[in-house]
C-alpha cells in the first residue's frame, strides 16, 4: 500500500488547516454560505436533505485496518455510527456537523486520508479494479498509476475549474471491473511483444443524464507519457468543454459534439505542441510508488486447502458463501473475499463502526492489512490464505456479514437517493430494499444467477443505472415517485448502456416487475446462458410481453 | 480599482498602470499605442494558440474570469508562459476568489484586480501549501522532483 512521505503529510496537514480557517470563517458569519459553497464542496462537504454530508476519498479504494479503523472512529465520535461506502469507491457520512468537520478532516490526515476533490468540477477520486493486485486475471497492478494520477490531479491549478467534474478510472486487466468506458477518461493496461505495460485510453464514456460509451483515443500510449497526454486532453476540455449548460459540460459531449476523431486531433495537436519535457522523473516516481504496491509475501502453498474443504463439506451455508463470495487469487492457496455488504433488506453499501471495525481486524489478521471497497459498495479482502477463509465467514456471520449474494440479485447497487441527497427525485434505498426482499430466497438467487441489479434515484445515475443489467431510474411525475426500467446494461469490457423498456412502475410495483423480467429470462434461458448474454440474444421483446402484456409496441 | 501584484518584493497593491490598454477587436482593427507596454485584454474564449502575434507585441495580458467558475483563463495563461515564453505580466479580471490565487499564481498569472477586496485573503491564500505535486507555470518544484532531489544527495 501506499505510504505517505513528509510531503504527503505536509500537504493534508495544510489542506486541514487552510479549510479550519474557513469554516471558523463561515461558523462567524464573515463568509456567507454563497462564498462558503465552492470552499466545502472542494473539501467533499455537502449541504444536504437532513444535514451536512462529508465523502472522504478512499483512493482507488485501497484501504489499510488502520484507516478502516479510523473511519469507525469517525462514523461514532461525529456521525450515528455508520457510514455509507458509494459507487465511487468513497466512503459518505451523512449526519455530519460544519463545526466538526476540520476536525474529521485532521483524524482522516492521522490515517494519510483527506477528503480533497471529492466534490467540485475538478478531477476526482481515481478508481481502479477493487482486485487490483490479487486478480488472477491482471497483467499488472494499476495501482501506481492510481496513486500517480492521485497526486499530479491534487489542487491542479489548471484543472481545478473546469466546466464540469471529471473521473478518471484505470484498470490493468482484461476483465474490465472499473467500469473504464462510463469514465471522462478510462485507461486500460496492455503489453506490446517486448513486455512493456502501456495504456489504452477511453475518453468520453459517462453516466447522467447522456450515458455514452467512450471512444479510444490511443491503443497504446507508452507509461511514461501518461501525465503529458492526460494534460494534453485535460487543457483541451478545460478551453473548448461548454460551459453554457451544466447538463452539457461533461467532457463526453465534448467528443460527441466535435467527433471522435476532430477530438482526437485536437488532443494529438495539442500534445505534439507541449514542451519535449523530459519524463525521467515520472519513471523515477512511478517506481517509487510502485515499490509500495509490491505484491505481500505470500507463503507457497498448495491449491487446494483440506480445512478449506472440510469446511465447505460440513457447513452447506458457509458452502454457499463461498461458492459466491469468493474469487480466485494469482497465487495458489490464497482467495479474494468479498464481503457483501447486501443484506437482505439492508441499505447497499452501509456498515455500522462496529462492522468497520471488525473487518479491519479481518484484515489486519488475515488479508495482510489491506482491504478494498468497490464500486459495487461491498469490501474486498484482497490475500487471504483458503485456511483461514472459514474462520473469517465465523466471524463476518456473527457480525450480519455474510451475506452469501455477491454478484447476484441481493447484491444490489443503489445511491442515497431522496432519503439523503438534496439532488434525488425519488428514494432509491426501500426500492432496494423491497427486491432484496423479494429475492431473499438464496435457491432462488443461484438459480437466477450472476446479474447487476442497479437503481439510482435520479437522472445523475450515482447508482450506475444504466449499466445495469437490469437498471431502474427513480423519477418525479407531478409528486409522484415512479421507477423507469433499463435492461441490458453493462460496465465491463463490453460496455453497454441499458434501454428503457416501457412505461414506468409506482415504488411498491418495481420488486414485482423485476420478478417477472427474471422468471422470462428463467424460462427463455438456454443453459448456462446468464442474464445478460440472454437478454442480448433476445432482445427487449419478451420482456416487455412479460411485464406490459402482448399490446405493448 | 486595485491591482494585487504577485510578483516582486512583498506583492504590493497598487492603483492599475497608467499603461493604455486595448481589447483584441481593437488590435486586430489594428490599434497600435505608441507608448510602450501596453496591455491586451484577452477573452477567454480566444484561441490563445492564434495570438502569437499580438501576444508578443503586448507588456501586459489581461485574461478574464467572467465568473469563479469559469477556469479557461488558466489554460491560456499557461500557454502563454509556458508555450509563447511570455515574461511580460498577466492579469486576472473578473470575479476573483481568494481561494484561487494560488492557482492563479502557479498558472502564470502575476497580477489581480482586486477591485475593492481586502488583500490580505489573498496572500494568505498565496501562502497556504507548500507542498505541490505538478509541474505548472511558477517556479515551484513538485514533491516528485525534490524526491528524486533529495534521492541523489543521500
Amino acid at each position: 500500500m501506499y505510504r505517505y512521505d513528509e510531503f504527503d503529510h505536509q500537504f493534508v496537514r495544510e489542506r486541514t488547516a487552510q479549510f479550519r480557517d474557513q469554516a471558523d470563517r463561515r461558523l462567524k458569519g464573515e463568509l456567507t454560505e454563497d462564498e462558503f459553497r465552492p470552499l466545502r464542496l472542494m473539501n467533499g462537504l455537502y449541504l444536504q436533505l437532513h444535514a451536512y454530508m462529508l465523502r472522504v476519498a478512499i483512493p482507488y479504494g485501497t484501504l489499510s485496518g488502520r484507516q478502516m479503523r479510523q473511519l469507525a472512529l469517525i462514523a461514532e465520535r461525529w456521525d450515528r455510527g455508520y457510514g455509507h461506502f458509494t459507487t465511487r469507491q468513497n466512503i459518505q457520512y451523512n449526519w455530519i456537523k460544519l463545526e466538526d468537520t476540520a476536525d474529521i478532516l485532521a483524524a482522516l490526515a492521522d490515517v494519510e486520508m483527506h477528503a480533497i476533490q471529492t466534490s467540485g468540477n475538478c478531477i476526482r477520486n481515481v478508481t481502479t479494479d477493487h482486485w487490483a493486485g490479487a486478480a488472477a486475471d491482471e497483467i499488472a497492478d494499476p495501482r501506481p498509476v492510481a496513486e500517480l494520477l492521485r497526486q499530479w490531479s491534487s489542487l491542479h491549478p489548471e484543472f481545478s475549474y473546469l466546466p464540469r467534474k471529471f473521473k478518471i478510472a484505470v484498470t490493468g486487466a482484461p476483465n474490465d471491473r472499473a467500469a473504464v468506458k462510463v469514465h471522462d477518461i478510462g485507461l486500460r493496461m496492455h503489453r506490446n511483444d517486448r513486455n512493456e505495460a502501456g495504456w489504452e485510453v477511453i475518453v468520453g464514456g459517462g453516466q447522467g443524464r447522456t450515458p455514452l460509451v467512450g471512444v479510444t483515443v490511443r491503443d497504446f500510449l507508452p507509461e511514461p507519457e501518461l501525465i503529458g497526454y492526460l494534460e494534453a486532453i485535460m487543457r483541451v476540455y478545460n478551453l473548448y468543454g461548454r460551459r453554457d449548460n451544466k447538463y452539457k459540460a461533461r467532457i463526453k459531449i465534448l467528443v460527441h459534439e466535435l467527433g471522435a476523431e476532430k477530438f482526437k486531433a485536437e488532443v494529438e495537436a495539442e500534445y505534439a505542441r507541449k514542451p519535449e519535457a523530459s519524463t525521467e522523473v515520472e519513471e523515477r516516481e512511478l517506481t517509487r510508488i510502485a515499490n509500495y504496491f509490491a505484491p505481500p509475501s505470500l507463503e507457497k502453498l498448495p491449491r487446494w486447502s483440506a480445512g478449506f474443504e472440510d469446511a465447505r463439506i460440513s457447513n452447506p451455508d458457509f458452502a454457499r458463501w463461498a461458492r459466491n463470495n469468493l474469487a480466485a487469487h494469482n497465487t495458489d492457496g490464497y482467495s479474494i473475499v468479498n464481503i457483501s455488504l447486501k443484506p437482505t433488506g439492508g441499505i447497499p453499501g452501509d456498515a455500522s463502526a462496529d462492522q468497520m471495525r471488525l473487518m479491519a481486524d479481518l484484515a489486519e489478521k488475515y488479508s495482510h492489512d489491506e482491504l478494498r471497497v468497490s464500486h459495487a459498495q461491498n469490501i474486498v479482502l484482497p490475500h487471504v490464505k483458503k485456511d483461514d477463509v472459514f474462520a473469517i465467514w465465523q466471524a463476518l456471520d456473527a457480525a450480519g456479514l455474510s451475506a452469501a449474494n455477491h454478484g447476484l440479485a441481493g447484491d444490489i447497487i443503489a445511491c442515497p437517493g431522496l432519503d439523503y441527497c438534496a439532488l434525488a427525485t425519488a428514494r432509491a434505498i426501500p426500492v432496494a430494499q423491497s427486491i432484496s426482499r423479494k429475492f431473499a430466497d438464496l435457491d432462488r438467487q443461484q438459480e437466477i444467477g450472476p446479474i447487476k441489479i442497479n437503481i439510482s434515484g435520479c437522472i445523475n445515475a450515482c447508482g450506475h443505472h444504466h449499466v445495469g443489467h437490469i437498471g431502474i431510474l427513480g423519477l418525479d411525475k407531478k409528486g409522484e415517485e415512479y421507477y423507469q426500467i433499463t435492461l441490458g446494461g453493462s460496465s465491463s469490457e463490453k460496455a453497454s448502456i441499458g434501454s428503457i423498456l416501457g412505461p414506468g412502475f409506482a415504488g411498491h410495483e418495481v420488486a414485482d416487475a423485476i420478478e417477472k423480467i427474471l422468471d422470462t429470462y428463467l424460462k427463455l434461458r438456454e443453459p448456462q446462458e446468464e442474464f445478460l448474454a440472454a437478454y442480448r440474444r433476445l432482445g427487449a421483446k419478451p420482456f416487455k410481453e412479460a411485464l406490459y402484456g402482448d399490446t405493448a409496441a | 480599482m486595485a491591482t494585487l501584484r504577485l510578483d516582486g518584493e512583498g506583492a504590493p497593491v497598487g492603483a492599475s498602470i497608467a499603461a493604455e490598454e486595448i481589447t483584441l477587436i481593437q488590435w486586430r482593427e489594428g490599434v497600435r499605442p505608441v507608448a510602450a507596454g501596453f496591455a491586451l485584454a484577452i477573452p477567454n474564449t480566444e484561441d490563445i494558440a492564434q495570438l502569437s502575434e499580438a501576444v508578443t507585441e503586448a507588456a501586459t495580458i489581461i485574461l478574464a474570469f467572467p465568473a469563479f467558475m469559469d477556469g479557461r483563463a488558466y489554460s491560456q495563461a499557461r500557454v502563454l508562459r509556458e508555450r509563447f515564453g511570455f515574461r511580460g505580466e498577466i492579469r486576472a479580471r473578473g470575479a476573483l476568489v481568494p481561494d484561487q490565487a494560488l492557482f492563479m499564481a502557479r498558472a502564470g498569472f502575476t497580477a489581480l484586480e482586486i477591485g475593492d477586496a481586502d488583500p490580505a485573503p489573498f496572500l494568505d491564500a498565496l501562502g497556504a501549501y507548500s507542498v505541490f505535486y505538478q509541474y505548472a507555470a511558477d517556479a515551484a518544484l513538485p514533491a516528485h522532483h525534490l524526491r528524486a532531489r533529495r534521492r541523489q544527495a543521500a
